[in-house]
């Protein structure tokens, strides 16, 4: 009880150096969290991908087509309970600036493998019945402002021309981490449009989807499917659907290294921050350790205060800075729109902030309750805060 | 237990010195002398004379380099750290010149502050603090900041603080030293009053012949030694 | 009559464990911000100096990028023939046909994989890169099967070193050299033939074809006759040009994450400065109050205790920037959203950079600085007398 009291009035002995303090914290305990979520949102379609996916794609790289017909090949392969495909379009709306993806998709079949997208019967219906229409992510709508019956022009980069579809369905998704910055429409009219142009791309596809029956099974799957295809044209390398999207991550993982590394480095600054706090703290109360020690205190009841009191100092500044990481976060997402398809604060994201700003405390108040601890008594009693 | 034929502090062959820089400098060098049971006694000698030094030392707060310090039947001088933190805490009541109470807590709670290393109750602590804050004068002061008390106030507010565990010595370095003349006048009856009525050990260090008058004996330092006139 | 400098550094060397924290921090914040700054120096000298401005890449329009690019053998000759581009010494034209594919390579002891660029050119294709050169084993031959590799490409990927092969496209190609880009984007490449990668891909069409001219100055006449073919759905930009905006997200994407950051961190460093210089000056009230009465003015109070900032600031800004300095070791390799391909370049430290990582470094000292000396002008003598 009175231990508590001792340390609160000595945390508010100074009240602006531990308001500066404070805010300081908060500042990075905030600018932590979003470091973390950044990284996280790199990692989010890793984190929703389902285990019953299998994404099969050309083996040389991610930008040559496979064949149409190996659709029904692999579906023939025993334990596959579903397959269709996904082309990557590459288009651009107004200009390079307004990023969302655009597959070009089997509408019959792609939305059965993804539940987590949700639809209603009515707009998949009305999306099925327009060859030129197109499913958008709720987050896209959002963005652009898109509504039902809208005209959306896409300059094509890899399908070249001007292409324009209209909005006939939107999707939401099932969980918070479900993405719903995509846009998706008919591979058929893709096909049909380039097959005029007599594109070396008609008739082929970005990526299969397998949907498979029993998640233990997907490595043996996996090899079936590259067998089959094993010394063809278009060789192909199946993966689950979550090291498919790791394998994105990995390509700019240096930037994510980079992210991370950053993310420490804000509370080696607050530590530094708060470290000074502490020592100059202790300084001038070296007289009062002394003589507590006289009256027959020992070194834990000073080491107990110095590191109660940095942990209130700490633990308050991550209080508010954990709070504001959530209205900020989401209002960086409304900023960034479709560029990160999820972005959402972690509850480890959250124990992370609460993680650093404890060792924070503990370790600004090392050096001074040593330092307390040590002072010979006499020594103490002399100095002059 | 206070054997009057027995002294209860009992110094012998006491040395100490402080090193400055490379040298060494002899504090004290090979004091030996008693200090009987309920004795008011005072220090004194010009500074450097190692008066507040020899005072550290029987408060237990500072450690000599050789010889033996009795203090109650028990050689401090042995004794570990932490098992001197608890002795001092059971038999020493300190009264600084600068007072040295805490400024975050109130007159009341910093009376009260020794009282948590010992194992009394709540209600038990209340009753012996506003006990003590009564003894001093200071009843209506309880819950005042040190900040909000005169220099005088505050030192009464020390004197509570230092019998308040009904220690077996009382040790004062300048008690008076910063204080006018007529708060001084009143701290020194008041620990005059702790000697003969509670039968307190007092020593106390001082370089005001004046204060020195309400002692029973003084004692002179001089160069580290005790001055044999005394 | 002003405050003498060795007051100010007398007084920070005094209190050396709030000294070196508070600046250890604004050295962590001027580290930031300096390597952001040498990171995009040094993305955007890799890319410019990859491009030069008197080579000229043709792509189809709208393609941005050479590997969504198409341009068939008719288109190519066009160009080719067009009477700006230049001659080389053996009386051909300087131009090489290009073809642009990219393959999942793995990386060297890990089973992560990258999209390398593989680069399929013609003759005159290394004669047109004049900042390429062979370090080791030996250029490709024409017409055959063997692969040259860039730097950065060699060392980390699995099969890109002399004398080891690599299977794509269903045959092996043998790589007979490293070649040294300057740091360039060649680094981060593979080079080969261009019929023998076209055949291997079965891929009837160019990607791209480069070209330099006789003189820099018609570039804008060639660009519009290209443009306004009809028989051309082509685009031609300065190889600089094209270069630049390759990376144009990448580049942004690091300047404003270093910016928001170092923004957000340095406001962590100058809280940490002020809580310092706000504790000097309520440590150094008495003497405020003796300076004040020999008769210093209050602007001399406040510009000593502005200098004491700096200095902060500057001992950081130093610190920080020597940490920075070693980034200059390492090199970061990742995906070029744009060109969807593996790209690497490093940290580079230039004057502007050191003076600008500096000039931030004691804007912090200020801005922390700042409050704290106005209170130590603004105290009263009499007060601060007492304060001791």
């Amino acid at each position: 009880m009175h231990f508590l009291k001792l340390i609160l009035r000595n945390t508010l002995r100074h009240t602006l150096r531990t308001g500066l303090t404070v805010l300081g914290l908060v500042v990075a305990i905030l600018a932590f969290g979003l470091l973390r979520t950044v990284v996280d949102a790199w990692y989010s379609g890793a984190e929703s991908a389902s285990s019953t996916r299998l994404v099969t794609r050309n083996a040389i790289s991610l930008v040559f087509p496979l064949p149409i017909n190996y659709q029904e090949r692999i579906r023939r392969i025993e334990g596959v309970t579903a397959v269709s495909h996904a082309s990557w379009f590459g288009g651009v709306y107004v200009t390079e600036k307004n990023f969302f993806p655009q597959f070009a998709v089997d509408a019959k079949t792609y939305f059965d493998l993804y539940p987590e997208y949700l639809i209603s019967p009515d707009e998949m219906k009305a999306f099925g019945a327009d060859r030129k229409g197109c499913m958008i992510g709720r987050k896209v709508a959002n963005t652009y402002g898109f509504k039902i019956g809208d005209t959306v022009p896409l300059r094509g980069t890899i399908y070249s021309g001007a292409w324009s579809f209209t909005v006939r369905a939107i999707y939401d998704g099932a969980e918070a981490g479900t993405d719903t910055s995509q846009f998706f429409f008919h591979w058929d009219y893709l096909n049909e449009t380039i097959k005029k142009a007599a594109s070396r791309r008609t008739d082929h596809v970005g990526v299969y989807v397998i949907e498979i029956s029993d998640a233990d099974r997907a490595a043996e799957i996996s090899t079936e499917v590259d067998a089959m295809f094993r010394n063809s044209l278009a060789e192909t390398l199946t993966e689950t659907e979550k090291a498919f999207q790791l394998g994105f991550v990995s390509m700019t993982e240096a930037i994510v290294v980079a992210i991370r590394i950053v993310s420490f480095v804000v509370i080696f600054i607050i530590l530094a921050v708060m470290a000074n706090t502490m020592a100059m703290t202790a300084r001038e109360r070296i007289r009062e350790y002394a003589m507590l020690k006289a009256l027959g205190f020992g070194p834990r009841f000073l080491a107990g205060l110095i590191y109660g009191e940095s942990l209130a100092i700490a633990l308050t500044g991550a209080a508010v800075g954990i709070l504001l990481t959530f209205p900020v976060a989401d209002k960086f997402s409304k900023q960034v729109g479709t560029l990160f398809p999820v972005f959402g604060v972690s509850v480890e994201t959250v124990y992370m902030q609460a993680a650093a700003a404890i060792a924070v405390g503990i370790a600004a108040a090392v050096l001074p309750a040593l330092r307390a601890a040590r002072v010979p008594i006499v020594e103490g009693l002399r100095s002059i805060g | 237990m206070e054997n009057l034929s027995e002294p209860i502090v009992q110094i012998r062959h006491l040395t100490k010195s402080y090193r400055r820089g490379e040298q060494l400098v002899p504090v004290l060098t090979n004091i030996s002398f008693d200090i009987i049971s309920s004795e008011f006694i005072a220090l004194m000698g010009p500074s450097g004379s190692g008066k507040s030094t020899l005072l550290n030392l029987i408060a237990g707060i500072d450690k000599p380099d050789s010889g033996s310090l009795k203090v109650n039947g028990t050689d401090i001088a042995t004794l570990s750290e932490a098992d001197l933190a608890d002795w001092r805490a059971a038999n020493v009541g300190f009264i600084f010149q600068f007072y040295n109470l805490m400024p975050v807590l109130t007159a009341f709670e910093n009376v009260e502050l020794p009282l948590l290393l010992t194992r009394l109750s709540r209600s038990q602590r209340r009753e012996r603090v506003e006990l003590a804050l009564s003894m001093v004068g200071l009843t209506d002061r309880m819950e005042h900041y040190p900040s909000e008390l005169s220099g005088g106030q505050q030192q009464r507010v020390a004197i509570a603080r230092a019998f308040i565990t009904d220690p077996v010595i009382l040790v004062a370095d300048e008690p008076t030293g910063d204080l006018d003349r007529a708060s001084a006048d009143e701290i020194l009856s008041m620990l005059e009053r702790l000697n003969s009525e509670m039968g307190k050990t007092i020593i106390m260090v001082t370089h005001d012949p004046h204060a020195a008058k309400s002692a029973h004996s003084i004692r002179h330092l001089e160069k580290g030694e005790l001055d044999v006139r005394s | 009559m002003a405050i003498p400098l060795s007051y100010t550094l007398r007084s920070l060397a005094a209190r050396k464990l709030t000294t070196l924290l508070t600046a250890g921090g604004m050295a962590l914040v001027v580290f930031v911000f300096a390597t952001v700054l040498m990171l995009e120096e040094g993305l955007r000298k890799t890319l410019v100096e990859t491009g030069s401005p008197d080579n000229v890449v043709v792509t189809r329009r709208s393609a941005g990028t050479e590997v969504q690019s198409i341009i068939d053998r008719e288109q190519a000759a066009i160009v080719e023939g067009q009477p700006e581009v230049a001659y080389g010494m053996d009386g051909t034209r300087l131009t090489s046909k290009e073809a642009i594919v990219l393959i999942s390579l793995a990386k060297r002891n890990s089973d992560k994989a990258s999209n390398i660029l593989i680069r399929g050119m013609g003759q005159k294709g290394i004669e047109l890169r004049p900042q390429v050169r062979i370090v080791e084993g030996r250029m490709f031959r024409p017409g055959s099967t063997e692969i040259i590799a860039g730097k950065s490409v060699a060392e980390r990927y699995t099969g890109a070193g002399v004398g080891e092969t690599l299977r794509f496209g269903q045959r092996e190609w043998n790589v007979v050299g490293i070649i040294d880009a300057g740091k360039t984007g060649f680094d981060s490449e593979i080079w080969g033939d261009a019929d023998q990668l076209m055949q291997a891909f079965r891929r009837p069409v160019y990607s791209s074809v480069i070209l330099k001219l006789n003189d820099p100055a018609a570039f804008t006449q060639f660009e519009t006759r290209v443009e306004n073919d009809p028989r051309l759905t082509l685009e031609a930009k300065q190889e600089s040009v094209f270069y630049a905006e390759q990376s144009r997200v990448l580049a942004n994407f690091i300047r404003y994450l270093g910016m928001i950051l170092s923004v957000v961190f340095s406001a962590g460093a100058i809280i940490g400065a002020m809580i310092t210089m706000y504790a000097s000056v309520a440590n150094r009230a008495s003497e405020i109050g003796t300076l004040r009465a020999l008769g210093f003015r209050r602007k001399n109070i406040l510009s000593a205790f502005l200098v004491e900032a700096m200095m902060l600031g500057a001992t950081g800004g130093v610190a920080g920037l020597v940490l920075a300095s070693f980034m200059q070791f390492f090199t970061i390799s990742t995906m070029n959203w744009q060109s969807f391909s593996e790209l690497a370049f490093g940290f580079t430290l230039n004057v502007t950079i050191i003076l600008k990582s500096f000039a931030f470094a004691l804007i912090m000292g200020v801005a922390g600085g700042f409050l704290p000396a106005a209170r130590a002008a603004r105290l009263n003598i009499v007060d601060a007398l007492r304060a001791a």
